[in-house]
């Protein structure tokens, strides 16, 4: 017995030696980015070949490290167009705003610690972009008031393997942006939409965990947009895709949600009051509000309590909003082949109501109800139904040449010319000064031709620091704030102007 | 071909040359000029010129796109589409329209009473006073960056300029006239039919002034007011130096999803155009202003009001429809204080979902006060005229 004892003691002290040994002679280099979950295996296993290779963002200006302490903020201060900054671990409590394009944020995970953005409760937002060409990954992202990420018109973003717990409004939330790729976040405990996609244009949400919120993932006002391969479960509503009256962008159509697991979404619904997913009865898998041209397609819903997948008009599922340039019908809703069943356990409000006038007490699969045409079904006897009745056979059996909905190029910035710019620039800033054959408040501007004569950087000079060179004048304000390249443009656009 | 005749055709020709000269040359140039032009023949700042004598708005936004240009989104976005394309001289004209209170019944107030250059383009009151001294229902909105605007009224019952103006002139309780007076006052007044034969010069000379002249005049000087110089505008184009701390701070107050600003005052014109039922109190107890509902007869629309642009607000206070907020501070603290919180009982307002608790501190209110400052810009403000063709004096 005893001689057992000290073999099991003595196995478990080599054991410990030779992992110390191991860990000690073998371990890797020890700063390294480890993206969480790891994207690059599954797409090299090509399991899938309706997933796409996520577009490459190359930053290949300088890099910036933050480490704790430091502030993010600060670096992005410090960086210019193309540069990435990495930060990390530790914990940064910063609201970070990003108003420039092609900024690359990384967070470099370590030995499982990760770059953590606290915002204590307190702070609104963790990032909050206005510029084209972002990238947000690898970030903890911890109770925040608003939002973990939010975007406003930036486009060509890609926010990924990103962690994101109760951070209030929205986890992900980019707005009026076009080309787009959200992947590989998990997010949780969002009180309105975890992942939040609103009023954009050709966006992929790919590979994501949404869970513990009243919405797992919201395309709402969008057009062109794939939500793929993505795990919402034990939210309110796992997977919404409809128009929200009452904005200025005002239709939802083109939208593919396949291969997604939509299961056991019966949370019940704690959004703020008057919010749209506020209305959202607990145990809805896929909600489609007004939305057109959806196509549901190979996904695993399960275990939502009220119905796997709900189809309203405006009238229907947001009675009290109105907007008369919003059309309120779902029009050619596509579902194709989905494993569905266990749904409908416990139905509530209306559709409880509605079963029952069928002497049914379970929801269906599949409740459709409201205005709206042309949708149809790839095998309507598969499921449990209401309201299908008047549905097509569909016409397509699969959406396997729909690849992605992002671009195959980014949105390229609009450009003007030189001599638009000097136009711009000089209608629109020095014209309140200064006039052709007119004297207002500076010189008219064929003096200004006359002294600074085949000169436009002596424009330049003057106007980024002005001296006053004449008494009857009122000293000109420096426009330094003018970019050098408005500068030059608007002295060359002056020095060419003709009466 | 003889020499003599070339001198007799050189001398011949010489002789029309100069009876030519004499002809087109007079001595006395303002013998056949004519009129020595009264209106401004070159656009007002912020507009070129093109070869067709229209004023086309230019601005450093047109370097950007907007979705679906709408004309919304983050800060370099395009603006939506402008009314533009007014000739100067009609401009001009509108200018002198604009202060003259030959436009009232009574010739007492003009239309820059309630829309005075000095108060941005608002009167300073909480609601705006009429004729002969009535209290009028709503606050008077500024004029500024008019000519983008989709809707006009609190209410948004015009859809153009010209709509909104009639609205105006004609309703007794604002302007006191009526179409009739206006055509006769302006027409016994001949400084103002040789305006507009200046600006409108494809009509007949002789022609009396027409009412859709005087509507055109009138747009076209109110769509000349372009505020987009601010030092708002300023951070938009990438001088990041341009916000202080507390203005930056501010700015991302404004637009996170916390206080939700920019979710309606959306920019870079800071406003979505759309409508919103956001529940201020009316003053001393007044009823309910039905606001949207009555022109749309949608209930959904009752207590609902356009989404007012925010360019040059330190400048329009009292604030809201019914001017109940004193100070800006007032304003935005309106909504941290609960969604529906002054709503009165027994309405049951359709709240816009933007609004709703976000509980911001004393030091997130002062700050979002500090950023809206920065939206001022008033370097194009169109002089007041110092003359009227009425002889009477410019109201404002």
């Amino acid at each position: 017995m005893r001689s057992i004892v000290f073999k099991i003691i003595g196995a478990l002290v080599l054991l410990a030696i030779g992992v110390f040994l191991g860990k000690s002679f073998s371990s890797g280099p020890e700063e390294n980015t480890v993206p969480m979950p790891s994207s690059i295996g599954y797409r090299m296993a090509g399991s899938s070949s309706d997933t796409l290779v996520a577009q490459t963002v190359t930053y290949d200006g300088e890099i910036i490290e933050v480490r704790q302490g430091g502030s993010i903020q600060e670096a992005v201060k410090a960086a210019s167009p193309g540069d990435l900054i990495r930060v990390y671990p530790g914990t940064y409590s910063e609201n970070v705003y990003i108003d420039k394009d092609n900024i690359g944020l990384q967070g470099v995970v370590i030995q499982g610690e990760w770059p953590t953005l606290d915002g204590k409760k307190k702070i609104n937002d963790a990032f909050l972009y206005s510029g084209n060409g972002i990238l947000i990954e690898n970030f903890k992202i911890i109770n925040y008031k608003g939002n973990g990420i939010m975007g406003q018109a930036g486009n060509n973003f890609v926010i990924r393997n990103n962690w994101i717990i109760d951070t209030g409004v929205y986890g992900i939330f980019p707005q009026y942006g076009k080309n787009g790729l959200i992947e590989h976040n998990v997010c949780s405990k969002i009180e309105d939409a975890a992942i939040y996609v609103g009023m954009c244009d050709n966006v992929d949400v790919l590979h994501n965990e949404v869970f513990d919120n009243v919405a797992g993932i919201e395309i709402e006002n969008s057009r062109h947009c794939l939500v793929e391969n993505n795990y919402t479960h034990n939210n309110t509503g796992g997977i919404l895709a409809f128009v929200t009256p009452g904005l200025p962008i005002k239709t939802t159509f083109d939208v593919i949600i396949r291969n997604n697991f939509v299961v056991n979404n019966n949370t019940a619904n704690f959004g703020a009051p008057g919010s749209t997913v506020a209305g959202i009865p607990a145990g809805t898998g896929i909600l489609i509000m007004a939305a057109d041209d959806v196509i549901v397609e190979n996904n695993i819903i399960t275990g939502n309590n009220n119905t796997g997948i709900t189809i309203v008009d405006l009238a229907t599922g947001a009675p009290k909003a109105n907007d008369p340039n919003s059309e309120g019908n779902p029009d050619r809703t596509i579902i194709l082949d989905n494993i569905m069943f266990d749904n409908g356990n416990e139905p509530t409000g209306e559709i409880k109501a509605i079963m029952l006038t069928q002497m049914d007490t379970k929801g269906p699969d599949i409740f459709a109800y409201g205005g709206g045409t042309g949708s149809s079904i790839r095998d309507k006897n598969r499921y449990r139904t209401f309201g299908l009745d008047d549905w097509g056979a569909a016409q397509i059996t699969d959406t396997k040449d729909v690849r992605t909905y992002m671009l195959p190029e980014p949105v390229a910035p609009r450009s003007v010319s030189t001599e638009e710019l000097g136009e711009l620039t000089y209608y629109g800033v020095c014209a309140g000064c200064h006039a052709f054959g007119n004297r207002l408040i500076g010189p008219p501007t064929e003096i200004i031709q006359a002294i600074h004569n085949g000169d436009p950087q002596s424009i330049v000079d003057y106007i980024t620091n002005p001296e006053n060179l004449r008494d009857d004048y009122p000293e000109m304000p420096p426009q330094d704030y003018l970019s050098n390249e408005a500068k030059m443009a608007v002295a060359e656009y002056i020095l060419a102007m003709e009466p | 071909m003889g020499g003599k005749s070339i001198v007799l055709k050189s001398g011949l020709s010489g002789i029309v040359l100069i009876v030519g000269l004499f002809f087109f040359f007079p001595r006395t140039p303002s013998d056949s000029y004519g009129k020595i032009p009264i209106l401004n023949s070159q656009c007002p700042p912020g507009f070129k010129k093109n070869a067709s004598n229209e004023c086309i708005a230019i601005n450093l936004y047109q370097q950007y796109d907007s979705p679906h240009n709408k004309g919304v989104g983050g800060l370099q976005t395009a603006l939506p589409k402008i009314r533009d394309g007014f000739s100067p001289q009609e401009i001009d004209l509108g200018r002198y329209l604009f202060f003259d209170p030959v436009l009232s019944g009574d010739g007492s107030i003009s239309c820059a009473s309630c829309h005075n250059p000095k108060k941005g383009f608002s009167d300073g009151l909480p609601t705006s006073i009429g004729s002969n001294g009535s209290k009028l229902k709503r606050a008077a909105p500024s004029l500024w960056n008019v000519a983008y605007l989709k809707k006009l009224f609190w209410d948004g019952r015009a859809a153009t300029l010209e709509e909104q103006m009639q609205g105006s002139l004609f309703s007794e309780e604002e302007m006191n006239n009526t179409p009739e007076n206006l055509l006769r006052r302006l027409n016994a007044i001949d400084t103002y039919t040789t305006m507009f034969a200046e600006a409108f010069p494809d009509k007949n000379t002789s022609e009396a002034i027409q009412l859709n002249e005087i509507y055109t005049a009138l747009a076209a000087f109110q769509s000349s007011l372009i505020s987009l110089n601010s030092k708002y505008d300023r951070y938009a184009h990438g001088y990041h130096e341009a916000l202080s701390k507390k203005e930056i701070e501010g700015m991302n107050i404004f637009r996170s999803f916390v206080a939700r600003c920019a979710e309606c005052h959306t920019p870079p014109l800071f406003t979505n155009q759309q409508f919103a039922v956001i529940g201020t109190p009316e003053p001393d107890g007044l009823p309910l202003d039905h606001g949207a509902e009555e022109p749309f007869n949608d209930k959904s629309l009752r207590g609902a009001f356009k989404v007012p642009s925010l360019r040059n607000i330190e400048k329009t206070a009292p604030y809201i429809h019914s001017g109940a907020f004193k100070t800006l501070r007032e304003a935005v603290e309106f909504y941290t204080k609960g969604r529906g919180h002054a709503v009165p009982d027994g309405e049951d307002l359709i709240v816009h979902w933007h609004i709703w608790e976000p509980n911001l501190s004393d030091h997130e209110l002062d700050r979002l006060v500090d950023f809206l400052k920065t939206l001022t810009d008033e370097t194009f403000t169109p002089q007041i005229p110092e003359n009227l063709p009425s002889g009477l004096n410019p109201t404002i």
